[in-house]
Formats: C-alpha cells, structure tokens, sequence
C-alpha cells in the first residue's frame, strides 16, 4: 500500500490543481481519506487545512471512515429506480443492518449509494468491488452475497497505514448525513 | 489507474501498442514525433507521398487492409464495454481462450465496445477468411461454449446465436444472412457519432485511422485557418449536444475572438445524469474520435491544452482514454507541431470526484482547478474568462465526437441530416420498462414514437408505457398521448421537457409519478451545492413536500393537514426556484414537478386526498395485512416492525394495526409463510 509520503514524492506538481488527483490517490491507496492524511496533503500544497477538507467532503466520492472488505455500490440512477432499486436498497440496509450507507456491523461490506452508474440499461445494477451486476433481484443479490459470504475473511488490517489515524480519530466534524 | 493522470505524455507502465500503419515504409520516410511529417494522414490512404515505389505501395495498402479488417486470420471480436462485462464478458474471453487452446485453434481475439444494442449484449462476432464478419448475440458464459462448438467444430456458421452480418465486399454467397444494421433495432437509427463502436477495437490507433480517423484533423490543420473551422463548425448548425444545446460554432468564435496567449478546450465527460450512458459508450468504444475532435477544437480557438474531464465512474473510459492519448503521443498526433503545423496540442485528463453540479460549466472549471465544483455567475463566459481567467471553450463528448464527420463530409451533409431543419443526429439512451434497451442515434426532430416504440419496441409484454422521462433531473416527462412530439430542442419545450444529455427512461403503470417527482427532487436536494438560497432551501423543502405526500399520515392531524397545505406551496416553490436560481441544476430543479404536476396531476390528488398510490410505487402508502390463514405466529414480522405496529401471540395469527402502520414492508420480506400481503 502506498504512504501518503509516497504519493507525494510521485506527483511533483504542488499547485492547488493537484488537490483532487491526490485525494483520490490517498483514497485509492488506502480505501479512504485519512483525517493524518488531510492535514499532511494541507502542509504539501500550502494550503489551509480547511480549504482540504472543504474540498474533500463536496465530492461524493470521498469517504472519511475506513471501508469494509468488500464494497457494494447501488445504482439508484433514473431507469435503476423505475426498475425498483429502492426496493433493493431496502433490502440491503437490512441484511447488512446499515442505517443509510456505511459499514455493516460486521465489517464485511460497506454500502454506498451512486447516483448513477452509467448502466442503465441493465438495471438494476450493483458494482461489487469493482465488478457489475446487472439485471438483479432480491433473490439474485442475495445469492451474490451469500457467495461472497463464504469467501474466508481477509486478514483484518484491513487498511490502516502508518500514517492513517484509526477510524474512530477521523474528523469528529464529519456531519451524520443521514 | 491514478498513476499519471496529470500529464499525459507516455509513461503509463503497460506497454503502449506499436502503431504499425505509421511505422516507416523504408528509409525515405522521415516521419516521428521529433520530425512531423504533413503527409502523414494522407499518406495512410494513398501513400506513399514523397517517393515512388510500387513496393512501399503495395505494403502501405497491404497493411491498411490488414488494420481495417482488425488482423489477419480468424478473428474472434468480443462487445466488452461496461455493459458488455455486466452481462459477463471478461468471462466469455477466458471461455474462448481455454476453448482456442484446447482445440487448437488460430484465432485472434480483439475486444470491442458497445455495439449499442446493450438487452442483447453480449455480443461475440467471428471473422473468417473469405467470409464477412458475422455477429453472435445473446452470448453468456454459460452458452459461449455452445456458439463456439456449432461454428469451430460442427461449422454450422448460420446457428441461433447469429445476428447478422456486417457488409464486406470482398465476400459473396451470404446475402441470405441479414445485416446488422437491417435488423428492426438498428435500421431506423442513423449512426454518425456510435459510427464506429462496437466494430473498431477502442485500444488500437490503428484501427481508427484504417477507419478514417485523423482525417479531419489533418483536413483543419494543414487547409483550414481557425477562423474557417470555427465558421465550418457554425455552418453545420451542431448545438451542444450536453444539454443546454448553445451552438458550437459560436461558442467557439468568440473564445477564438478573445485574444489570449494561453486558452483552453475542455471535454465535459462528467455525464452524471442519471439515465445517461452515452457519452459513456463514445469514450469507451471509440476514443480516438474523441481526440480528434478535441484537438480541432484547440486549433479552431488557439488553444495549446486539452482536458477531459472524466467521471471516476467510468473506469473503463479513463483507461482507454489513457492508452489512446499514449498512442496518439507516440506517432506525434498529439504534442509538439502536429503533422509539421505550428500547432502543438496536450491533452490531461481530470477525473471527476462524483458531484453533479460539476456538469455545469463554471463549475467544472472550479473543480478543474482544486477547489469545491461551485457554479459562479455569468458573465462572464468561459469562452471569454473560463480556467485560470483564459478563454476556455467547454464541449460535451458527444459534441466533439461530430466534429469530424462535419469537417470531412462538409457541414450542408450535418445540417440535412435531421427532420424539419434540425441539424445532425442525437444519441439517446433507451432504458426503463422497455423492450430494447440500449443507445439509439436518430436524426433530430424524429417523433418520440419512433424511437420509443419502432426502435424500442414499445412496452414489456402485459404492460403499458405510461409516460417517457427525457433530459434526467432538469427534464420532464412526457405522457404517452404526447409521443408524437419531435424530439428536438424546441419542441419539447413546449411540454415543460429539455432534450438534456439524451437520456430516456421508459415508465409503464407500475410507476408512480409522484414518487418519480419525489425521486429527482431527492437526487437534486443532494446534488445542490449549497450556494445559492433558492436552490439549496428550495429544493430541501420540494423533496419534504413531496415526501409527506408519499408517506401515509400516521396518527396526528397536524400532519394531514400539512399535506394539503404543503401541494398548494409546492408548484409556487417550484416557480420560484425556477427563477431565482443561480445556474441549470437550480433553474431546471423544478422541472420534474411542474411537469407531472401538469401531465399526472390525478395521481397527486390520489396521493393526498386518499392516501393511496394508484401505481402501488410508493411503500409509505402501502398498508399491508396479515392472511390469518397462513400466519403461524412465529413472531418475526413482529420483531421487524419499527412501529410496534403488530400484534399477536406466539403461535396465534398476528395482525398490524393500521393506524401504526408506516408501510415499511419490514414485515413482508421477513415473512417466511408469504402470509404479509398488501392491502389494495
């Protein structure tokens, strides 16, 4: 896993224009953005922490906690609706006993919601850890997650970097969106 | 996938393919990135230019043919855009692999994009020596192995996989075999923007030059002066096909009228409509047009930089920009004096970071440039004051993607092209409770009963389309006595609709109205970014209004008479927030409301005034009983409800109080007995 010091060393540019493409570098490296990393990226470009952080939490894609194992995003686009998504939705903040996205209690999957996928004609879809499904059901989802269930579990370091604060230290200030 | 999204000169770690269609014929060509060549384009069809040699001649024709056809020998094409490997893709090409090894047999495999025809995905097309290309649809990984038995090993080529065939002179005796593009779906459609995908492999410069590609770049660089470009472009009467449908051409003389030692051309790939996937399918089916249509753009306003700015989304569409921009640097059609001009051009990519408002223009240049994808005023325009206060010209994908058929077929060909005077053709993506899904390009002002019901080939068997949404969040939806409206900019005005980026969600009566009103306003409350009140507060209140009418008042009269207040207010916050706004998403906000509140204004008065959802869509709404008959008592409906809403002993039939009762239909997916039905 790359350090946000790697990264830094990587990408020579400092102006404010790299903020975003380094963001998502410490998020693709480390499943998230790191609170230590905020404030490390902040000192790097010469800029206030909160412009960092302002920048970090408008995106949709940046998460603030460490992710679970596996990663499920639901489409909840137009044509994904219309063929019930929500009703999928539904389902999976049950089985994973998730209120509204974030990780099940397990640390098994964390649930995100994506506005769209760009699949459209397949819905409804799910990316699963990178990979699409299309076309699902209640039932069809669940054999899918019951598969994935019965894969041994990962080693639980899961995604903790010598710079990464643990996920209870990560910005107290991160609003509870509902 | 991050590793060097900044620059975009060639230091990818995979290696980047040779193209072979540029590599010298003999010593006397000079051409390489440090010494352009003008005649390079050019040369890929009549070469060779700068000498006389009948075997330079037959090698440069020998290897086009070769390129065009995609290789030599057999050729196995695989359809592995995004919806292609959705349907399993990566797996059939392993299949076909082992099944190649196994038996022994030659055959190259090449991967392709999207075809378009995304219900019948995924398709494999096999190219034999001396036959045309024959495309296989419906292909699974469970029934790959099948396709590839009945045509390696028993030769039956004309089995049910097959589709059609592609055209392809050199071959006779198939005429019994049916185009591909004479099959009901693709024969209506009028392909100039999905031209190519599908059939070129999208990883592979040589495959789009075999096909044309360059050619109007060399046209504008090396005969036309930006000036004639520009006025080229205004000519072919293309309006930006992104939404807010502002023609190109303009646009583009005044960012080359603005003077300015540095500007900008930027790409808009941020589709984040829901509903749309076209831009999509152009970025990862056929890259390289793309290119070509962004580097006209720089030239035509004297632009040195490119950017695109691409959804993280779309995984698959960053990396084949990356390789085609590799290729593109590594035969120098792309860097410093292309084809020997004075024009260098460098193209970086943006990856967006998931906002929706960044599709709007001042809001991607504020992204663009590290900080929140806020909107500001204008003007000024970006034409004129855009990235870093230069002249930035901003063109959606699909915008650019006909640029080049308007440079090498001339603009009057563009401008003919659609119905009624409209110019050129749109791509719409085809979803919802519809037959065929997947990309349709028609010719603008087409009616929307062609493309929904001859293309589309209407509603799913035993149900009835009830209404079209068109244009996403700032759209409208048109009900089915409508359908005869032509689909072009003006037209669906008139019915409170916006073409938008092209997307096309089919309903039938199974959705409600109001919770699709309810739907967008939720995905717009989201999406606002905050800085204008009337957007920001507006729309928070529309998704609250909307939201208590599509929940059931429970217990408190307060609550009741909320809603009926609430509906008087809403079509006035509506209007509002219309007009007040400060850019597209807050001005177009209201549009999803004031649309089915005009067209579906029977189902809100259902909705409040008897608490029931005539679509049976809205859960908050439903109230959901218990067949004493079948319940067992087990008590998991009970432990489920959130509301405390049942009641019952173990062992005794349950039943739900209904005043409690919020709809949830908690109870219903916990019940093993199916004993929770749904009151009507």
């Amino acid at each position: 896993m790359r350090s946000v010091e790697e990264i830094l060393t990587a990408w020579g540019d400092r102006s404010p224009e790299s903020l975003i493409p380094l963001l998502q570098q410490v998020q693709e490296a480390q499943g998230y953005v790191p609170r230590a990393a905020m404030t490390r990226l902040a000192a790097a470009l010469g800029m206030p922490v909160a412009r960092v952080y302002g920048v970090a939490t408008f995106y949709n894609q940046f998460r603030f906690t460490a992710p679970g194992e596996h990663i499920i995003e639901i489409c909840r686009g137009t044509a994904c609706h219309v063929r019930g998504s929500a009703a999928l939705l539904d389902h999976l903040r049950r089985r994973l006993k998730v209120d509204a996205e974030g990780n099940s209690r397990d640390g098994r999957f964390t649930l995100i919601t994506v506005a769209c996928l760009g699949a459209c004609s397949l819905a409804p879809v799910i990316r699963l850890d990178g990979e699409f499904y299309g076309g699902l059901t209640i039932e069809k989802l669940d054999q899918l997650l019951d598969a994935v269930e019965q894969q041994p579990r990962r080693a639980a370091t899961a995604a903790v970097s010598p710079v990464a604060a643990p996920p209870a230290a990560t910005c107290q200030c991160e609003h509870q969106r509902g | 996938m991050l590793q060097d999204n900044h620059s975009s000169s060639p230091s990818m770690g995979a290696a980047i393919p040779a193209s072979v269609l540029i590599t010298p014929c003999c010593d006397r060509c000079t051409h390489s990135p440090a010494t352009p060549c003008r005649h390079l384009v050019e040369c890929l069809d009549h070469g060779p230019i700068c000498h006389t040699d009948d075997l330079c001649r037959t090698r440069r024709a020998d290897r086009l043919a070769t390129a065009r056809r995609g290789g030599v020998g057999t050729l196995i094409f695989v359809g592995a855009g995004t919806c292609g490997r959705a349907n399993g893709a990566l797996k059939i090409i392993s299949k076909i692999k082992e099944f190649l090894t196994e038996k022994a047999i030659a055959a190259t495999l090449v991967e392709t994009g999207c075809v378009g025809y995304c219900q019948r995905e995924v398709f494999v097309d096999v190219q034999a020596p001396g036959q045309p290309r024959l495309s296989y649809c419906d292909v699974s990984p469970d029934n790959v192995a099948e396709l590839l038995d009945a045509i390696f090993v028993q030769g039956q080529w004309v089995n049910p996989f097959l589709f059609g065939r592609y055209p392809d002179e050199a071959t006779s005796g198939w005429e019994q075999v049916p185009l591909v593009a004479d099959a009901p779906f693709f024969k209506q459609q009028r392909k100039v923007v999905l031209e190519q995908c599908g059939v070129i492999d999208p990883t592979s410069l040589d495959a789009a030059l075999a096909r044309g590609a360059f050619q109007a770049a060399a046209k504008a660089l090396l005969t036309m002066t930006p000036e004639e470009t520009c006025a080229q472009v205004l000519a072919s009467g293309l309006r930006g096909r992104g939404g807010a449908g502002f023609p190109t051409g303009r646009k583009w003389q005044v960012a080359l009228s603005t003077p300015s030692a540095q500007k900008y051309v930027i790409c808009n790939a941020d589709e984040g409509d829901p509903g749309a996937f076209m831009d999509r399918a152009v970025l990862e089916s056929d890259p390289f047009r793309l290119l070509e249509g962004l580097l006209v753009a720089g030239y035509a306003i004297g632009a040195s930089r490119g950017y695109i700015y691409c959804r993280a989304e779309y995984p698959l569409a960053i990396q084949r920009l990356q390789e085609a921009i590799a290729q593109c640097h590594q035969v120098g059609l792309l860097g410093e004096n292309i084809l020997d001009s004075v024009f260098s051009f460098d193209v970086t990519i943006k990856q967006g970071a998931g906002a929706f408002v960044c599709g709007e223009e001042t809001a991607i240049l504020a992204s663009i440039e590290g900080g929140r994808g806020m909107p500001r005023v204008r003007p000024p325009y970006p034409a004129v004051s855009g990235l870093h206060g230069k002249p930035t010209v901003l063109n959606n994908v699909e915008t650019l993607a006909n640029i080049a058929p308007i440079l090498t077929r001339g603009a009057p060909w563009f401008a003919g092209l659609g119905v009624n005077g409209a110019a050129g053709t749109k791509v719409f993506a085809l979803s919802g409770t519809i037959r065929n899904t997947g990309l349709v390009e028609v010719p603008v002002g087409v009616p929307m009963r062609q493309i929904i019901f001859d293309i589309g080939g209407g509603a799913l068997p035993g149900h009835e389309i009830k209404a079209v949404q068109i244009g996403g969040p700032s759209g409208g939806c048109i009900p089915t006595p409508y359908m005869d409206i032509a689909v072009d900019y003006g037209s669906l005005q008139t019915l409170g609709a916006m073409m938008g980026s092209g997307g096309l969600v089919v309903m039938d009566e199974r959705s409600c109205m109001v919770d699709v009103a309810r739907f967008f306003m939720e995905f717009i409350r989201n999406e606002s970014c905050g800085k204008c009140t009337p957007c920001r507060e507006g729309t928070t209140r529309m998704f609250e209004i909307l939201d208590e009418i599509t929940t059931k008042p429970v217990g408190d009269e307060l609550r009741r008479l909320e809603r009926f207040r609430g509906i008087l207010k809403l079509e006035e916050l509506a209007e509002t927030v219309k007009e007040t706004s400060l850019c597209g998403l807050g001005q177009s906000a209201a549009n999803p409301v004031l649309s089915t509140l005009r067209f579906f204004r029977h189902e809100y008065e259902a909705h409040i005034l008897e608490n029931r959802c005539p679509a049976g869509a809205c859960t908050g709404l439903r109230t959901y009983r218990i067949e004493t008959a079948l319940c067992i008592g087990c008590t998991l409906c009970k432990k489920a409800c959130p509301q405390n809403a049942i009641l019952g002993d173990r062992k005794q039939a349950h039943y739900i109080v209904a005043d409690r009762c919020i709809g949830c239909g908690a109870c219903q997916t916990v019940c093993r007995q199916d004993a929770v039905l749904v009151a009507l």
